[in-house]
């Protein structure tokens, strides 16, 4: 019943949404103050498919009914991921994972190698693993993503629960969700990220009930449910397979890389003219018939690991030529000064360079071929071995600082199947203070934009069309920092200039306009289900520069190689008064949104400009400060305190 | 690769910074061959900033001693760093190059 009510919500959005924003682009657009015209009804644009994207998300809701019995003798391996985390934080997750009621092992995976946390570990009986020695200085750690797929190389469970460090799980956490695998198709279960530290009134936002409720009920209706890093379930042989594929992939992408920058690297090498021996010539001419070679046989489809072999054994016999070359000269040139003086070549006449010594002069770190640097560096990369990373194989996505998402994605796209488990099983600590929050967010949201740039949804194969729809919905929600400055700008311009972006305030509006807007209140009302969203549509509008600050970072990322200005989330309040600085740009547009309130209603009284218009930005200026004014609260929020508040939940058998 | 030269007292002293290999093994050749028609056949190839040498290298060095005997004079090494120096053993040349620990020594018990 609920689903009908929430589809014909969905339809009425729709039908109204599109109505107003056709008539608003068709025939409502003040080209005379098209600078902010344009702009705005483009903004207006982004929120109808917003609204729309999110109509389709709850249009497939999908509410389940609990997983059937799992097998007993299913193998789970508890992963607890930490890095810098207080040891009694992580410690009270480790002890309650182990109390987990299903057989499993439980493992601390310690990012910080600390020697305090290995000895509780032992001393607790708990698995404790740290990055191997492939993780060297030479190789990126990819932070949680390489944690985990480092881990993964050690131990061997069938399942793997991946648990934050704050995140304490409930002892039948495993019993409620490892029945959803016996459905062989399925890699992830992921169940909510509830936060216990959080009072009622959650000043700062941290609890995502729309998220881990509708959202996600809906993404598991198109088979799109996300993994979101913690308190999820997962296959390792769904992850394993996504290790192996990828690795492939990334060869084959290196090994054509390679071969495409030989020519050019060979050519410079003939050029430098400090290549003159023909000799040195001659390998340069074995080397391009190599790569020449190995080009055709990669479009005729041959494997890569014989294709980078033979060319290897190819270009070693021609460097040991080489090295062979140097030898007899050398040993021409000890008998020429054995004539000259016998009795200073040594004792047993001249010595002689054995073939295991040529051997060993032409392997690659010693080879004279080393000093072509361009071509060496060809001769590199033509390999399967990826030198560059700790382990070939990365089964977790390592593309984006959300590693979730990413790799949540490439297992859709490979025909896995997802689950959203509606139940909170674990309590996780959320940040305390305004600071910490900013950064989670802003490292979220990066990640997600990362993820846009680099592996857009909407052209990756495999991914049904529901599912690109529903990766992309998330992506697209992040982008709202831009329209949020056209939809603040708009009313101040109108108020302090009286420049209106549409042709006249009329009839024609409202009976468009109003329609839209409360269908669409209606809808986040219906599919929320009594669920408190006002908080996430406060911050959404709210956080508007720390939306534009992941787009614009993470667009300079991926297109320019430029750092993220990445951090680790702090779990532990940071110390300090309140900081005003943080919402700088904010306080701003809030000042500029009241000045031009109140000039407005001086034109008014003034006579300079008309009512209606006045009174509709003059609201519309309240909304935004309404919207804002939580951020007074949060800078304000002095941390959590437990006594006496109601908020800390029991457990809601809710939907399932 | 850099080459200098600093005439001493009973030797001339070459000094090659960088990584002896196939591009540079050539010059250090004519290097050394300048350096031995300026006058001196005492040769002390200071090694102490040759972090690396192949083949050709070796091939040079040999070919430098050569050029020194033809000279009547001869051909030393020091300061040998690791690489070079497993280079040397491996190829049996430590029997025809001895290499001192310091270019002063060299020379010094002759």
């Amino acid at each position: 019943m609920t689903r009908f009510w929430t589809r014909l919500v969905v339809v009425l959005t729709i039908i109204t949404g599109v109505n107003y924003i056709a008539w608003r682009w068709a025939a409502s657009l003040n080209w005379e103050a098209w600078w902010i015209a344009l702009p705005l009804v483009i903004a207006e644009t982004y929120s109808l498919i917003d609204v729309m994207l999110f109509g389709m998300t709850v249009w497939r809701l999908k509410i389940r009914k609990g997983a059937p019995t799992p097998p007993a003798d299913a193998t789970v391996d508890v992963f607890i991921t930490t890095y810098n985390e207080d040891l009694d934080m992580v410690m009270t997750t480790a002890l309650a994972a182990q109390r987990i009621r299903h057989p499993h092992s439980t493992w601390i995976l310690d990012d910080g190698a600390r020697p305090e946390l290995k000895a509780l570990a032992e001393q607790h009986g708990l698995g404790y693993v740290t990055r191997s020695e492939d993780w060297t200085s030479n190789v990126p750690r990819h932070a949680k993503a390489g944690n985990l797929n480092n881990a993964l190389m050690q131990t061997h469970g069938e399942f793997l629960l991946i648990l934050d460090a704050d995140q304490i799980p409930e002892p039948d956490i495993l019993e409620k969700t490892l029945g959803y695998f016996n459905n062989r198709r399925v890699a992830l279960v992921q169940t909510p990220q509830y936060f216990s530290n959080v009072p009622a009134s959650d000043p700062l936002g941290s609890q995502a009930p729309l998220f881990y409720g509708p959202i996600q009920q809906g993404k598991d209706g198109w088979n799109a449910a996300f993994f979101c890093g913690s308190n999820a379930i997962l296959r390792r042989e769904a992850l394993m397979q996504l290790g192996l594929v990828g690795y492939v992939k990334e060869t084959e992408k290196s090994i054509r890389r390679a071969l495409a920058a030989s020519r050019s690297a060979i050519k410079q090498a003939r050029k430098s003219a400090d290549v003159e021996a023909p000799l040195v010539a001659q390998v340069l001419d074995e080397v391009e018939a190599a790569t020449r070679e190995a080009q055709q046989e990669l479009e005729a489809g041959g494997a890569l690991s014989e294709i980078t072999y033979r060319v290897r054994r190819r270009v070693d016999a021609a460097v040991q030529t080489l090295v062979m070359a140097d030898v007899e000269a050398l040993q021409a040139d000890l008998e020429e000064i054995a004539a000259m003086e016998l009795a200073h070549v040594g004792e047993s006449g001249v010595p002689v360079v054995a073939d295991d010594a040529v051997q060993r002069m032409s392997a690659r770190d010693w080879s004279p071929l080393g000093a072509l640097e361009s071509v060496q560096a060809v001769l590199d990369a033509l390999s399967v071995e990826r030198n560059d990373e700790a382990q070939p194989v990365m089964p977790l996505a390592t593309i984006s600082v959300t590693e979730d998402m990413a790799t949540a994605m490439r297992m859709h796209a490979m025909g896995w199947e997802s689950v959203y488990h509606h139940e909170i099983l674990a309590y996780g600590l959320a940040p305390e203070d305004l600071k910490t929050m900013l950064t989670q967010r802003l490292r979220w949201a990066q990640g997600t934009i990362q993820v846009l740039l680099r592996e857009n949804p909407l052209v990756q194969k495999g991914l049904k069309i529901g599912q690109k729809l529903m990766y992309f919905a998330t992506m697209w929600t992040y982008l709202s920092g831009y329209a949020a400055v056209i939809y603040f700008a708009a009313p101040i311009i109108y108020l302090l200039l009286g420049i209106l972006p549409v042709t006249s305030l009329s009839w024609d509006f409202f009976i468009r306009f109003i329609p839209f807007m409360v269908a669409n209140q209606l809808l986040f009302a219906v599919a929320g289900r009594g669920i408190p969203t006002w908080r996430g549509q406060q911050y959404s509008l709210a956080l508007f520069p720390t939306w534009i600050k992941a787009c614009s970072t993470a667009a300079r990322n991926v297109w320019f190689g430029r750092p993220l200005g990445f951090a680790v989330t702090p779990k532990a309040r940071q110390s300090g008064g309140p900081s005003w600085s943080l919402i700088q740009p904010q306080i701003v547009v809030s000042v500029l949104l009241a000045v031009a309130a109140v000039v407005g209603i001086l034109r008014l009284a003034a006579g300079l400009a008309e009512p209606l218009g006045t009174l509709v930005n003059v609201a519309w200026v309240i909304y935004d400060l309404v919207v804002m004014s939580i951020l007074v609260r949060a800078v304000l929020y002095k941390g959590y305190e437990p006594a006496g508040d109601p908020a800390v939940t029991e457990r809601e058998p809710d939907g399932v | 690769m850099e080459f200098s030269y600093e005439v001493k007292d009973s030797y001339a002293e070459v000094k090659a910074d960088g990584r002896l290999n196939m591009v540079s093994a050539p010059k250090l050749r004519e290097f050394v061959t300048d350096v031995i028609a300026g006058g001196s056949n005492r040769i002390v190839v200071n090694l102490e900033n040759t972090a690396f040498m192949d083949s050709s290298g070796l091939g040079a060095l040999i070919g430098c001693l050569k050029a020194a005997r033809q000279a009547g004079g001869d051909l030393r090494i020091a300061a040998v760093q690791p690489q070079v120096k497993m280079v040397l053993q491996l190829t049996s040349m430590d029997k025809v190059l001895t290499s001192y620990t310091s270019a002063e020594e060299a020379f010094s018990n002759d």
